[in-house]
């Protein structure tokens, strides 16, 4: 939770993401179309990726990814 | 000349009672038997005199229906009800409904007093009983005559919902050819009647859809007030997000059958996009149709046009991503070994992913025409899903045209 949280603050927009995502994949183009700097995190390339995606599911998300965080607060994945 | 012979029977049936009445009580339910038997003829008779052949419009609301010969309903009708526990129902209903009459008439004639008192009004009396009588005759005729047409009505669906869903079965007898062979037979079951299901809502949808524009029409036309707009925007609106709805539900059930958008007409196919019709393209339709737009509206609408275009573009590079990985996924391992289970497998896992898509393009679709109501007056709101309407219409109209061409001559 600590991890996450603290990620999720780093940078103004943070995106948790899996490589095998497409759908997170989507997300990351249109952000790089938007212009948005954002910061990805691809949890099931980090360790404590299991925690993270519990925590996430934990915090009311349908599928732990795509998962937004835009100034630390969680955003959701269908917010266009 | 039918017409006299109720009341006849009815009178007669009356003073056949009145002159029981002052026989010995044992001999009271004989009166009662016969008249209830005057009764039963007086209402078989009634009913006949309805059978005469004069052409009867059907109320204009159904526009679409032609006249119907008056015989032909009620003939039908009586044909339904020919089933023995319905008329026996029927005749009883009007048997108690004489009786108690007939008892009310008997509860004057024991008392003299009253009697010679009300020896003038007897003819009014008989004269109101008759149209009391003509008009329960008449109110109860109009109700079976309603509930026939709502009955043929539902009919009526029920035949297009059946032939689309023909239509469908075809075509889905071609797609299902392509199912990998030997698997999932039972689930295959479920996935059926999801699909049958949300065919006959989406029958249903499109009949819908085809009212509301023509009430848009009118309305538009009658120059009616905003507010009353309002409540057709609202209710068009909320039609396109039931579809959407619908469309989740059965995405979840078999996610192909929606992507391929079988279930559309064939010019619809054309510029289906994820299961759907292009946000993009649908800005691109309303738009020339909304004219006279301020600056500002001009200028948010811009803005949306960009972000669909942007969030379009998203999705679709989603998508090519998810085929690769599928495609490779599919092709991956030895193709010298007979087993090709693992592949497949981990393909569907990846498969699931189609599913999010599908809604996502579902959201982007429903988001942009809430942004589009939020910036359009109501007036332009609703020229908006007039316009929308009526293009998909065409299409589909486009469509039956197209399956019903010609045939091209061949060369010599």
């Amino acid at each position: 939770m600590d991890k996450l949280m603290r990620l999720a603050s780093e940078k103004d927009v943070v995106v948790f993401s899996k490589s095998s995502c497409c759908l997170c994949y989507a997300i990351i183009i249109l952000f790089q179309e938007l212009g948005v700097t954002s910061t990805v995190h691809e949890i099931d390339q980090d360790p404590e990726g299991r925690e993270i995606e519990k925590t996430l599911m934990r915090l009311g998300c349908n599928a732990p990814v795509p998962a937004i965080f835009v100034g630390g607060r969680l955003v959701g994945s269908t917010n266009e | 000349m039918f017409a006299i012979m109720p009341v006849f029977l009815t009178l007669l049936a009356k003073l056949i009672h009145v002159y029981f009445c002052f026989l010995p009580e044992s001999k009271l339910s004989i009166a009662l038997d016969i008249n209830s038997t005057c009764a039963k003829v007086a209402f078989f008779i009634i009913s006949k005199s309805m059978n005469s052949p004069t052409p009867h419009f059907v109320p204009s609301r159904l526009g679409i229906y032609e006249p119907i010969h008056q015989i032909g309903i009620w003939g039908e009708n009586f044909k339904r009800n020919g089933n023995p526990n319905t008329s026996t129902s029927v005749i009883v209903e009007v048997d108690n409904k004489l009786e108690n009459e007939s008892e009310t008439t008997s509860h004057e004639m024991l008392a003299p007093s009253n009697n010679y008192e009300q020896e003038a009004s007897k003819p009014i009396d008989k004269i109101q009983r008759r149209l009391a009588q003509n008009r329960e005759a008449a109110r109860k005729s109009r109700l079976r005559k309603k509930a026939y047409v709502q009955q043929l009505e539902n009919s009526r669906l029920k035949l297009i919902q059946l032939e689309q869903e023909l239509q469908r079965a075809r075509q889905q007898g071609l797609y299902m050819g392509g199912v990998l062979e030997g698997s999932h037979i039972g689930f295959s079951g479920t996935v059926n009647s999801g699909i049958a299901a949300f065919e006959m809502e989406y029958g249903r949808w499109v009949d819908v859809q085809h009212r509301q524009i023509c009430e848009l029409r009118t309305a538009l036309n009658a120059h009616i007030s905003d507010i009353e707009l309002r409540i057709l925007v609202e209710s068009g609106m909320g039609h396109y997000f039931e579809l959407f709805r619908m469309k989740s539900t059965v995405a979840k059930a078999d996610v192909f059958y929606v992507i391929s958008g079988v279930w559309k007409t064939s010019a619809e196919r054309f510029f289906s996009w994820i299961g759907g019709f292009r946000p993009s393209e649908l800005l691109k339709v309303l738009v020339p149709q909304l004219d006279p737009l301020t600056e500002q509206q001009i200028l948010e609408v811009c803005n949306l046009k960009q972000s669909c275009q942007q969030a379009e573009d998203a999705l679709s590079q989603g998508m090519e991503k998810l085929q690769e990985t599928v495609s490779s996924t599919v092709a991956g391992g030895p193709v010298d070994e007979v087993s090709y289970i693992p592949q497949v497998a981990t393909a569907m896992e990846k498969l699931e992913a189609l599913v999010s898509f599908v809604n996502q393009a579902d959201h982007l679709r429903q988001e942009t025409l809430q942004q589009m109501s939020r910036i359009l007056t109501t007036r332009q709101a609703a020229r908006g899903l007039l316009a929308l309407g009526e293009y998909f219409h065409r299409l589909r109209a486009l469509s039956t045209l197209w399956a019903t061409r010609p045939p091209e001559p061949s060369l010599p």
